[in-house]
């Protein structure tokens, strides 16, 4: 499992990342998306990768990271969720206004060349 | 301290956000309800700021832990000196900010008010967090607010800026989350005072991975400080912001700052172990490549709004560097030098507004050396906004000795408060004597000099352009409120040169309590003693 989201993780940064270099703003745009994907990945896999492990106590049990998963980074990639989630919708509508007012969608506003 | 003192530390975030909410409530229909909640909400954080400063000026730490959660299940808010001095300087430029909005620059677009008291809540809240991850939340909303702001009255230059901030700052969040979870990975906390106190321990094979999730943190971090080859998005961005949203932009930069001085002087101070000092040198080289670069932005540029663009990054090398050089006293004059370059970039960034405004006739005879340097279009939407304010007498001799002040604030010349900082970083460099002195301290020496004289010459230059060799068509059309704010941050700048003693001292105090941070790490910690625990 531990390989799998490894590569999971490498393949959404490499792609991410290339797309992040790409002049349009809609590359962009779904470049940041897969590497928040990759990121959000990141943090789940720090609370150690663990499957059927609740992240809730039972009552009366005492609590032990080797029968529960760990529910901080789970909190934490929810946080992170909404926030990226927020902050790629307002760059959305930016790139929308950008292409209105510059009739481009290069990332600097002009063609290369112009 | 009495029961609603203890909830003090809560307040610079309350207030705001209570603002904040019920000026959406209010909406854009109600703007004289929203101008006078703003008001009384950055006064507010004017009191409530001085208030804690007194209060922090002592060696007791305060801790205020949400929800009264035991501290290291739940999130705390942590006070002391760095801290109130932080909320302090936000607060004044908050309020000069907001006050200089309402001659016209808060009708130039929706929500802008709103928008305003989040960005303060963001950064009180910045500055008040103990926890790694609540870090990160307070850094979000104070960039979502900025990019609201930096957005603020359109047009094509501020979108096309604001898309290449808005990306960059995306990507700094994701290295932030990346850094935050590796560190939570290995250490287990997010607590910064917890993390520090377990980082002695952690084992010799994920110290590794531990010192690179931190690094990463602290990439984020110097993306926000603008260091050199991490900064070439910041004078865009802030020359293209409108005037207000420029002033209140520039203390972003200073957030990055100190995020470094909290984080990196507690968790790789002394008693780090192994770890100790790690990164220091990549602070020093940093800084004093991001104070060449930003001295060569200063000479390149004519135009006065990516001139004090420029002039951001002077100031965030200097302290980069003069934080990496990793002694006390040159700390607390790194401190005084924030606190004065803080101050001083806020009244120029809102001047330079004033100034462009009577330069409309001569920056055609201009035009010409402009378009040479590729800045022509910057003022056009200028003429669209009308004019306000009586044009009171003198005028212009007014805006001339602001500028002048302005100028001697930024090269750190006498007798400003500019000078006595610079001096602040540089005695305690030279202060061994016959000993010869580290190559480091040369080169911090001699970039903080000749980054003065490249500022002196870069604002001499602009200043006989716009003061004496435009032609005078008109006297610029200035606001009282307009003016007021720059003079009172030139005015504390000038309290800060007089009561540059007891000032000094609090600085002192802080670098001391920041390099030896026992009274941080006991308060919120809860235990000075605890039994040590390795990692996972």
């Amino acid at each position: 499992m531990e390989l799998v989201v490894s590569i999971g993780i490498g393949v959404l940064v490499g792609s991410g990342v290339w797309l992040l270099l790409r002049p349009r703003t809609f590359q962009v745009v779904i470049g940041l998306c897969l590497l928040s994907y990759a990121v959000n990945l990141f943090i789940f896999s720090t609370g150690g990768l663990r499957s059927g492990a609740a992240a809730i106590l039972a009552p009366g049990e005492a609590g032990s990271l080797a029968q529960y998963a760990d529910p901080v980074p789970q909190a934490l990639v929810l946080t992170a969720i909404v926030i990226g989630f927020a902050t790629t919708a307002l760059l959305l509508v930016l790139l929308l206004a950008a292409r209105g007012l510059t009739g481009t969608d290069h990332v600097d506003g002009r063609e290369r060349g112009r | 301290m009495t029961g609603w003192m203890n909830h003090l530390v809560m307040a610079p975030i309350v207030v705001p956000m209570l603002a904040g909410s019920l000026m959406i409530l209010a909406g854009d229909r109600w703007r004289g309800l929203a101008v006078a909640l703003g008001l009384v909400s950055t006064l507010a954080l004017v009191v409530l700021a001085v208030t804690m400063l007194a209060v922090a000026d002592e060696p007791v730490v305060r801790i205020y832990r949400l929800g009264d959660w035991p501290t290291l299940f739940g999130i705390v808010l942590v006070l002391d000196r760095l801290s109130a001095l932080m909320l302090v300087l936000a607060a004044v430029l908050g309020l000069s900010a907001f006050v200089f909005s309402l001659a016209r620059w808060h009708r130039a677009g929706a929500h802008f008010h709103p928008l305003f008291q989040f960005q303060l809540m963001g950064l009180n809240g910045a500055f008040l967090t103990g926890d790694l991850f609540n870090l990160f939340v307070f850094f979000e909303v104070m960039l979502a607010a900025s990019y609201g702001m930096a957005l603020h009255g359109s047009g094509t230059a501020r979108v096309r800026a604001g898309l290449h901030y808005i990306v960059i700052n995306l990507l700094a969040s994701l290295l932030f989350l990346i850094g935050v979870s590796a560190v939570y990975g290995i250490a287990g906390t997010l607590n910064i005072a917890d993390l520090a106190m377990r980082m002695r321990d952690i084992a010799a094979g994920d110290r590794a991975v531990l010192e690179a999730g931190l690094a990463v943190l602290g990439i984020a971090f110097l993306v926000k400080a603008a260091m050199w080859p991490l900064g070439f998005w910041l004078p865009g961005t802030y020359s293209a912001a409108s005037a207000p949203a420029a002033a209140i932009l520039s203390i972003l930069s200073k957030v990055g700052v100190y995020a470094i001085l909290r984080v990196w002087l507690l968790l790789f101070g002394a008693e780090a172990g192994a770890s100790a000092g790690f990164g220091g040198g990549w602070l020093l080289v940093g800084g004093l490549l991001t104070i060449a670069f930003g001295s060569v932005a200063v000479l390149a540029t004519q135009n006065l709004s990516r001139l004090a663009g420029a002039s951001v990054l002077v100031s965030s090398g200097t302290l980069l560097a003069a934080i990496g050089a990793g002694q006390v006293s040159v700390t607390g004059g790194a401190l005084f030098y924030l606190a004065s370059s803080v101050l001083a970039i806020g009244a120029f960034f809102l001047l330079i507004e004033l100034v462009e405004r009577g330069r409309e006739v001569g920056a055609d005879v201009l035009a010409v050396t402009r378009e040479a340097f590729g800045a022509g279009a910057e003022e056009d939407e200028a003429d669209a906004h009308e004019e306000v304010g009586v044009a009171i007498p003198g005028t212009v001799a007014i805006l001339g000795s602001a500028f002048m002040a302005c100028a001697v604030l930024l090269a750190g010349l006498p007798p400003l408060s500019g000078f006595l900082a610079k001096f602040a970083i540089l005695a305690p460099l030279l202060g061994h004597g016959d000993a010869g002195l580290p190559a480091a301290n040369w080169a911090l020496l001699a970039a903080l000099v000749l980054s003065g004289l490249a500022t002196v010459i870069a604002l001499l230059r602009a200043g006989i352009e716009v003061f004496w060799a435009s032609p005078a068509a008109k006297a610029p059309r200035v606001g009282l409120v307009e003016i007021a704010p720059v003079g009172l941050l030139l005015a504390l700048c000038v309290a800060l040169t007089v009561g540059a003693g007891p000032v000094m001292g609090y600085m002192q105090a802080t670098a001391q309590s920041l390099h030896a941070p026992q009274d941080y790490l006991g308060a919120v910690t809860g235990a000075p003693a605890r039994a040590p625990r390795g990692g996972e």
